[in-house]
């Protein structure tokens, strides 16, 4: 068990944490994206960042709604997180979902919220090139054939393409890009709020195409760096009876092991 | 004198129709809402040279951006060329600057100079026919999508053919000059159109003298027609696209623009003492035509080259949706074109009961929309068909409460439990305890 604290912890001791580890709804309540989410703060325990979340103080960025058009909702949500944030003076965010990296770091400051904003892929690599956190000589991905899924907030949106690969490197693994990759990378179908809603109706659903891609490469891990990704990726594995051949990791799973 | 006469009056005419079109452009693009671009001059400087001069993005795909750069280089460089037609044509001269240069080191800069455009022009010789082939024999699919059908696909062709043309009057005129010049004596020579000379061997003097003078004035009429069509054509790319990167913002792709009346709306809900600076006037959320774009938006669809790559690197679209980025930017263009002849016609918009929205891009276009940037970042002149898709949909939510079932439970899961599923904000921190 992770001993997490929240910064009303902080708070009442008279203390700030380095950074806020911003966990987002999927992190928070989707299975799958909370394993990923307790890793994450496995990792930043181990090598000893003080972190803290805001526990039930938090709330969704707004992000899907404002994508899906409801400009005002997505404005209420980004009020009432920026009263929170800045009563507790947080200057430096981190976060596992690049939908929520992409609204606080991008579309609140002009709400009047400024924050130092990272996502856990840019985090992880800093911390790597510091020296602070050790990769183990034998760790278990070391040689595997990955390919790595460029999430679009992410690539596209923030033209993050390295962080991630060089976190790869670092482990040693075998990385075999897919065809359409970085800024040709393509969607897994969920942004824009399609996580939310059935499909529009078309020929073949966007995740299933996308897991061609990953099929193609023979890889037997494909990595990704953000909770819907994941999903997507994992239910057109399935689609496509795959799913016990190749796993769906985040990139903090990888690391986590071989540290 | 009468061919002077002639070619005045023809540029007269040219002047007063071009300048009717591309004011009613302007017009057309000055009713968008206002919009001002948050980037620096340096960097909007710098992304005009790099993305319209220097083509940039177009080179994520190598082969047809280097044909497509034959064609654009030789229609820069015959430019220059046009200076000499404009003096030649008025005062009924024959190679103004040449003979003004004669003997001169300047004479040898400007035969250099024809010479290379010959090169450029046999270069975008070759590309018109591979881009004619690529469009009509090979049927590359997205330049034969069915928004295409009908006019953009005859434009596309009328273009290529008016290429061909122009380059074929450009080696008539040269090459019949070159034949008429005494070989012993001649004054200049133009390396390409030199092997054609023998062509004309056999035909009497004056014929060639003729032919000289086709080409001649088949260029001219071929240059004017060329400009008074741009307008009415997705060839306007090769103006706009320079004050289209000019206007660029710099942004990160995943940001989206915000609202300030919602803004101001919200902090004088919350907060009493926020004075608010909105001027009371009725507030509309997002767009449902084109007056509620904003004039970048506009300039975007003008400037639009119709190549659909953005369409191509669409997932909704590759995956058999009905979305097309390309359709979006044209369905404004078309729209806009329709309200502008609509206050041409009456002094000011009378409603005619049609809307960007529904008459043009239907809302299951819209839904399909991933808000991925495939298309921003694919498009060769910076153009954001999502920036306009986003606006569309807020005009869908907000003012006409159309949504899907599954998005009002999504909205209502985030307005009342601060996330987007039915969970309780007090186990949001219970992943921790496990
Ligand atoms: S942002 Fe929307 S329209 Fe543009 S490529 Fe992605 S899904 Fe297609
Ligand atoms: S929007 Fe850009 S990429 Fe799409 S068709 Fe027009 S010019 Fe081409």
């Amino acid at each position: 068990m992770i001993q997490v604290k929240t910064m009303a912890d902080y708070l009442a001791q008279g203390e700030n944490p380095d950074v806020l580890f911003w966990v987002g709804c999927a992190g928070s309540f989707d299975d799958r994206a909370k394993r990923i989410t307790s890793q994450f703060a496995e990792i930043l325990t181990k090598i000893g960042v003080r972190f803290a979340i805001l526990g039930s103080e938090e709330s969704c960025t707004g992000d899907p709604a404002r994508r899906a058009g409801n400009e005002f909702l997505f404005q209420m949500m980004a009020y009432q997180n920026i009263q929170v944030l800045n009563g507790y003076e947080v200057k430096k965010i981190v976060t596992t979902c690049p939908h929520c990296f992409n609204t606080l770091k991008n579309e609140y400051p002009e709400l009047g919220g400024k924050y130092d904003v990272w996502h856990h892929t840019e985090f992880l690599q800093d911390l790597i090139d510091k020296g602070n956190i050790k990769i183990t000589d034998t760790n278990e991905y070391k040689g595997k054939r990955i390919t790595y899924h460029d999430s679009c907030y992410l690539g596209r949106g923030n033209n993050i393409y390295e962080a991630p690969r060089q976190i790869l490197e670092a482990l040693d693994t075998d990385l075999y890009e897919m065809k359409r990759s970085k800024k040709n990378g393509l969607c897994c179908g969920a942004g824009g709020a399609q996580m939310f809603k059935e499909e529009e109706h078309g020929g073949i659903r966007v995740n299933e195409e996308r897991t061609k891609d990953v099929l193609d490469t023979q890889a037997e891990i494909v990595v990704a760096n953000c909770p819907f990704c994941i999903t997507m990726l994992q239910d057109g594995l399935k689609a496509n009876e795959k799913q016990d051949e190749v796993k769906v990791l985040d990139i903090v799973e990888l690391l986590n092991a071989s540290i | 004198m009468i061919s002077s006469i002639i070619f005045i009056s023809l540029l007269i005419i040219l002047g007063i129709f071009s300048f009717k079109r591309y004011r009613q452009i302007y017009q057309n693009i000055q009713l968008g809402m206002p919009w001002s671009p948050s980037n620096q001059l340096k960097d909007r400087i710098k992304n005009t040279i790099l993305i319209a001069l220097g083509q940039k993005k177009m080179f994520s795909r190598p082969i047809p951006a280097i044909f497509h750069l034959f064609i654009y280089l030789a229609f820069i460089f015959t430019q220059i060329e046009l200076i000499e037609i404009l003096i030649d044509g008025i005062f009924n001269s024959h190679r103004f600057i040449f003979h003004l240069a004669e003997g001169s080191f300047a004479a040898s800069i400007y035969i250099g100079l024809i010479n290379f455009i010959e090169i450029l022009s046999v270069s975008a010789f070759v590309a018109t026919l591979v881009f004619l082939s690529r469009r009509n024999l090979l049927k590359l699919p997205r330049l034969n999508m069915k928004e295409l059908t009908g006019w953009p696909a005859k434009d596309a062709n009328i273009i290529l053919i008016a290429e061909i043309y122009l380059i074929s009057c450009i080696f008539i005129m040269n090459s019949a000059d070159l034949a008429l010049q005494d070989p012993a004596n001649s004054q200049y020579h133009f390396l390409l159109s030199s092997l054609l000379v023998p062509f004309w061997n056999g035909i009497s003097f004056h014929t060639i003298e003729i032919f000289e003078r086709i080409g001649w004035w088949g260029h001219v009429i071929g240059i004017f027609g060329f400009i008074a069509y741009l307008p009415y054509s997705k060839h306007l790319h090769i103006i706009l696209a320079f004050p289209n990167a000019f206007f660029s913002n710099d942004d990160a792709k995943g940001k989206i623009n915000y609202m300030p009346q919602i803004f101001n709306e919200i902090q004088s809900m919350m907060d009493p003492s926020f004075a608010s600076n909105s001027d009371g006037s009725e507030m509309k959320f997002g767009a449902k035509d084109v007056q509620d774009l904003t004039w970048k938006n506009l300039l975007d669809a003008y400037s639009c080259t119709e190549c659909g790559r953005c369409t191509s690197s669409c997932p909704a679209n590759q995956t058999g949706k009905l979305l097309s980025p390309r359709k979006i930017m044209m369905d404004t263009r078309d729209r806009l074109e329709e309200v502008g002849i609509n206050i041409q016609e009456n002094g000011s918009f009378v409603p005619d009961n049609k809307s960007l929205i529904h008459d043009y891009i239907s809302v299951e276009e819209l839904r399909a929309c991933t808000t991925c940037n495939a298309c921003v970042e694919e498009c060769p002149v910076n153009i954001s068909p999502l920036d306009i898709i986003v606006q569309l949909r807020r005009n869908l939510i907000m003012e006409e409460s159309n949504s899907p079932q599954e998005w009002n439970m999504m909205f209502g899961n985030i307005e009342t439990n601060g996330a987007p599923w039915k969970f309780s904000p007090t186990e949001r921190g219970n992943w921790a305890n496990k």
